[in-house]
């Protein structure tokens, strides 16, 4: 049998979960309670610091994307941990805004989302972006202005979508922080985006940070599905998402972009 | 029929029962969502007020959805217990706090199949926290499978082994942490990552396998839809418990995908596979507040009227457990600390009033107002009121479904406050293994080791 020491270096190899934690009387030593004080504090900081909209769209204009901020129904963030049905719907100011920049139709309008982690938006948002592009320029995509929705949930783009006449809409929204995933986006692509769609109409990407989905890798993904979208005129249950096997198979190469 | 209630100059009126139960109801953000809720807080207590004052017998005679439209409805009355009911059917609501309060832990057994849901929750949304613990702990309802639970002075512990691609051997290593540190007598109860048959099969297999080779008192159970486990159980797999998110509308367990009689036919199927040697009781449920209202489903009904409506579901099938999920759904549901509080007191007291056995995942998500101080509150204050079981996840940390928790720590902290000891044949087995003493109190060190001497190779 191995020492103790070995066999718990073995098991903790084994698993994420916190586990061989050892015990002061019944309870958990100094350092496993700070540990988790500070995974908890990082969940709950990136959950309420505000989204820093000025500065994502800079970062956004400054890949030559024309951008827009608008805001959602509820007012503050406590409003809208207790109202979801506010964070889905358009501020007045919100959708004036959009009917002014509304120009020619788009294939695809993409909608940077605070959701519940401003911290994944700024760390993912504009990189995720920039490795999108590529795709679009070769695909030949006509994209709308960049919408930044502060206070928003996934359904929020369909009304963005809508109002900017786009065929597909790509919601880049900060996911609900995991004690270990304070950073995590997830990516909602919707075809004929409107009000009243439903979450199995959706195609979602997850995960996208650093420590998980790489956001090269979610841009690859999120050009395939937006592909398969706009030929066969669907997103959801009905859209596998099967890019794992185009990037392994003969159409791999077609499907990346050139440089 | 409207009911009203007069403080001073104004005289508050509610519509009807729905109405004054919903606005009865102690401050929560689901049923602010639903537009339900008291508009202030003196309509609040003028409606428990109004609500204190209407009899049993009305309440049992104005379904709050109707018999003909909903199979829930249709279960209760179907299946109450008129005899029962004779003792309090002269009361009150008001009355029958004072009543319970007063009651011998025989007499809540005696009454406890008369008592239907929508008197459950009417006399919780009059009462204070420390009624809910008073009268709870009084409750004595007891389940067999491989071992006992619910028995006075013990508390029982799920083992929640989950992982985030369902690995074997990582879920073995978070097993044989929570077997260390005593935790497991009530299930250990594995959430999958995936819903597919083979994920399933897998984990069956090796919930039994570890049980076996252990020989441990207790149950496995993979918490997946209940078409999949009927299904293994069809293939002759090792099923201890059959699993079921169940809610307390028709309309939201079809959300669900569950019927009644699917419910009937896993109960029947497990019973028929003896795995148990204790007993039969086979059924393991969750619920929670808001799982109605989220499946549009709610019928202008309040949440926790709707959460106790979902035991009436459970006892049906005399399960072995059945927990609340009190935290999970999120803010807009119960916003903070202090909501998920009441409301886990609330749903432990009107299972425990209707006889089942209730146990809490006493839980939180990072969006909602609440950290583990808040859970060390409800923690002791559910150990107080007798809860039959909570949650023992590694370091409360849950990286499979991403919220937290109680830990197997936790569960040693509430044992060691209040001297809860465990099912005794579990806690017999422990001392069996050399992981505790006589009395249930861990033995020093580790003790992975002793347990893999007991099981040579379980983690190689």
């Amino acid at each position: 049998m191995s020492r103790p020491d070995d066999l718990w270096t073995r098991l903790s190899a084994l698993t994420p979960a916190r586990i061989g934690l050892g015990r002061a009387g019944n309870g958990l030593p100094t350092r496993e309670v700070l540990r988790f004080g500070l995974a908890h504090a990082q969940a709950r900081d990136a959950v309420h610091a505000p989204m820093e909209a000025a500065a994502v769209a800079d970062a956004i204009a400054a890949l030559g994307l024309r951008t827009l901020t608008v805001a959602s129904r509820a007012p503050d963030r406590a409003t809208y941990l207790r109202r979801p049905d506010y964070g889905r719907r358009l501020s007045e100011e919100g959708a004036s805004a959009l009917a002014a920049a509304a120009g020619p139709p788009a294939d695809l309008a993409l909608v940077v989302a605070d959701g519940l982690s401003a911290r994944a938006v700024h760390e993912n948002a504009a990189r995720l972006i920039a490795a999108f592009l590529p795709y679009a320029e070769a695909a030949g995509w006509r994209l709308a202005p960049v919408v930044v929705a502060e206070q928003a949930r996934v359904a929020l783009g369909d009304a963005i979508g809508a109002a900017l006449q786009a065929r597909a809409v790509a919601v880049l929204i900060g996911e609900r922080p995991g004690l270990s995933s304070p950073d995590s986006l997830g990516i909602y692509l919707t075809f004929d985006p409107r009000p009243g769609r439903s979450d199995a109409e959706r195609n979602c990407i997850s995960n996208v940070r650093e420590a998980g989905l790489q956001p090269a890798d979610a841009a690859f993904r999120l050009s395939w599905l937006l592909g398969q979208a706009l030929a066969r005129g669907l997103t959801g249950i009905g859209l596998k998402d099967e890019s794992d096997r185009a990037l392994e198979g003969p159409e791999a190469a077609a499907a990346l972009p050139a440089r | 029929m409207a009911y009203r209630h007069i403080v001073g100059p104004r005289t508050w009126a509610f519509a009807d029962l729905a109405t004054l139960m919903a606005k009865a109801t102690p401050p929560r953000s689901g049923d602010r969502l639903a537009g339900i809720a008291a508009e202030s807080a003196e309509e609040c207590v003028a409606a428990r007020w109004c609500l204190a004052e209407v009899p049993l017998s009305e309440i049992l005679a104005r379904p709050l959805i109707p018999y003909e439209e909903d199979d829930v409805t249709r279960l209760i009355l179907d299946t109450h217990e008129a005899k029962a009911f004779s003792e309090i059917a002269h009361l009150t609501v008001g009355d029958f706090r004072e009543f319970l309060l007063g009651a011998l832990p025989e007499t809540l057994t005696r009454i406890a199949p008369s008592v239907t849901p929508e008197i459950a929750a009417a006399v919780s949304k009059i009462m204070r926290n420390q009624d809910l613990i008073l009268v709870a702990r009084k409750a004595r309802i007891v389940t067999r499978f491989r071992n006992t639970i619910g028995l006075p002075g013990t508390l029982a512990a799920r083992l929640q082994p989950n992982h985030p691609t369902d690995d074997p051997a990582g879920i073995t290593a978070s097993i044989l942490d929570g077997l260390s540190l005593g935790c497991g007598d009530a299930v250990i109860g594995i959430n999958p990552a995936s819903d597919s048959l083979q994920a399933l099969g897998r984990l069956l297999h090796l919930l039994d396998d570890v049980i076996r080779r252990l020989d441990i008192p207790t149950q496995g159970c993979v918490l997946t839809h209940i078409t999949t486990t009927i299904e293994a159980m069809n293939r002759g797999w090792p099923v201890d418990l059959p699993f079921q998110s169940i809610a307390g509308t028709q309309a939201a367990n079809a959300s669900f995908g569950v019927t009644l009689a699917l419910l009937k036919e896993a109960r029947e199927a497990a019973v028929a596979l003896r795995r148990g040697t204790l007993g039969q009781n086979v059924m393991y449920f969750e619920t929670g507040q808001g799982s109605a209202l989220s499946a549009d489903a709610h019928h202008g009904i309040d949440q926790q009227t709707l959460e106790a409506r979902a035991y009436a579901v459970a006892r049906a099938y005399e399960p072995l457990l059945v927990n609340t999920v009190v935290g999970f759904i999120g803010p807009e549901y119960l916003y903070d600390g202090k909501e998920i509080i009441r409301a886990a007191l609330e749903d432990h007291f009107c299972g425990k009033l209707m006889g089942v056995p209730l146990g809490v995942d006493i839980c939180y998500t990072n969006h909602a107002e609440a950290d583990q101080d808040d859970m060390d509150t409800l923690l002791t204050l559910l150990g107080a009121a007798g809860c039959t079981y909570i949650m023992g996840v590694p370091g409360a940390d849950d990286v499979m479904l991403n919220y937290q928790s109680t830990s197997f720590h936790d569960a040693l902290y509430l044992r060691e406050v209040l001297g809860l000891r465990r099912a005794p044949e579990f806690e017999a087995w422990l001392a069996r293994i050399g992981l505790a003493d006589a009395t249930g109190s861990l033995l020093p060190g580790d003790g992975t080791p002793r347990l893999l001497a007991a099981a040579p190779g379980l983690a190689s």
